[in-house]
């Protein structure tokens, strides 16, 4: 059963990895990635990230991208918690964590997860500059490429 | 005859911000009866609702907190959410 959360409040990387493998002796490895705050966007210097979410449909959907990874490999264990509210160069967004008896099985994990993620979980992010303007970040191509990778059709619809 | 449960439509991010409401209750008339149909309606409704709904193609729905397509039904007392492509992570 994957952990999950969803907070505006730091997460602690070590306190994280020391949960995943508490009494466990089974694990062989464990993939991290951990998304932080830019400094720069298009060649301009950024002040802030604010993420916005969908309360109760967030926990929703990264839960199903965990079982999800819990299905397609053999995991001991994942770890997925998601920063909303405004974020400063620098600070941590997103925390993953997959355990495994082997790398391979847990490095996979790890990216699949992390590029799901980003196609799947109900975030949206509005960059504000060191001038004050702000801007909504519109979806990237490359990774609706990387989350489709993973075999499976991306979620949503073109409604025109 | 009692009165049928409304729609609970939500906004986020740049929709949100078009439409100047986070959240509205609605009662749509009996032939919305899917997404497809719910998307014109509200782009009826005022000027602000009409901006928000003008770049279709890149407005996303869910229907109960699911990501929903266009042929998906909408029943009295569901949860519709309308936002951009996801930009989490």
């Amino acid at each position: 059963m994957a952990r999950v959360a969803v907070q505006a409040d730091p997460f602690d990387p070590g306190a994280e990895l020391a949960r995943l493998l508490a009494g466990r002796t089974d694990i062989g490895g464990i993939g991290c990635f951990i998304g932080t705050v830019r400094d720069t966007a298009e060649g301009r210097r950024l002040a802030a990230l604010t993420l916005e979410h969908y309360p109760g449909m967030t926990e929703r959907a990264i839960a199903a991208i965990a079982a999800e990874a819990e299905r397609r490999w053999d995991l001991a264990g994942c770890t997925v918690i998601h920063r909303f509210g405004r974020l400063t160069p620098g600070a941590p967004i997103v925390l993953v964590l997959a355990a495994a008896a082997h790398r391979a099985p847990a490095l996979a994990a790890t990216s699949f997860l992390i590029d799901w993620l980003k196609t799947r979980a109900p975030f949206w992010k509005q960059e504000e500059w060191e001038d004050g303007a702000t801007a909504w970040v519109a979806a990237k191509e490359a990774d609706d490429a990387a989350a489709a990778s993973w075999d499976q059709t991306s979620p949503g619809f073109t409604a025109g | 005859m009692t009165e049928t449960a409304p729609l609970t439509i939500r906004y986020f991010a740049w929709l949100r911000e078009r439409v100047g409401l986070a959240e509205e209750q609605l009662r749509p008339p009996a032939e919305i009866t899917t997404v497809a149909t719910l998307i014109p309606w509200l782009a009826g409704r005022d000027a602000a609702h009409a901006h928000a709904f003008a770049a279709r193609a890149t407005i996303r729905c869910a229907v109960n907190q699911e990501f929903a397509t266009p042929q998906d039904r909408v029943s009295p007392g569901d949860e519709i959410a309308f936002f951009p492509p996801v930009t989490g992570g």
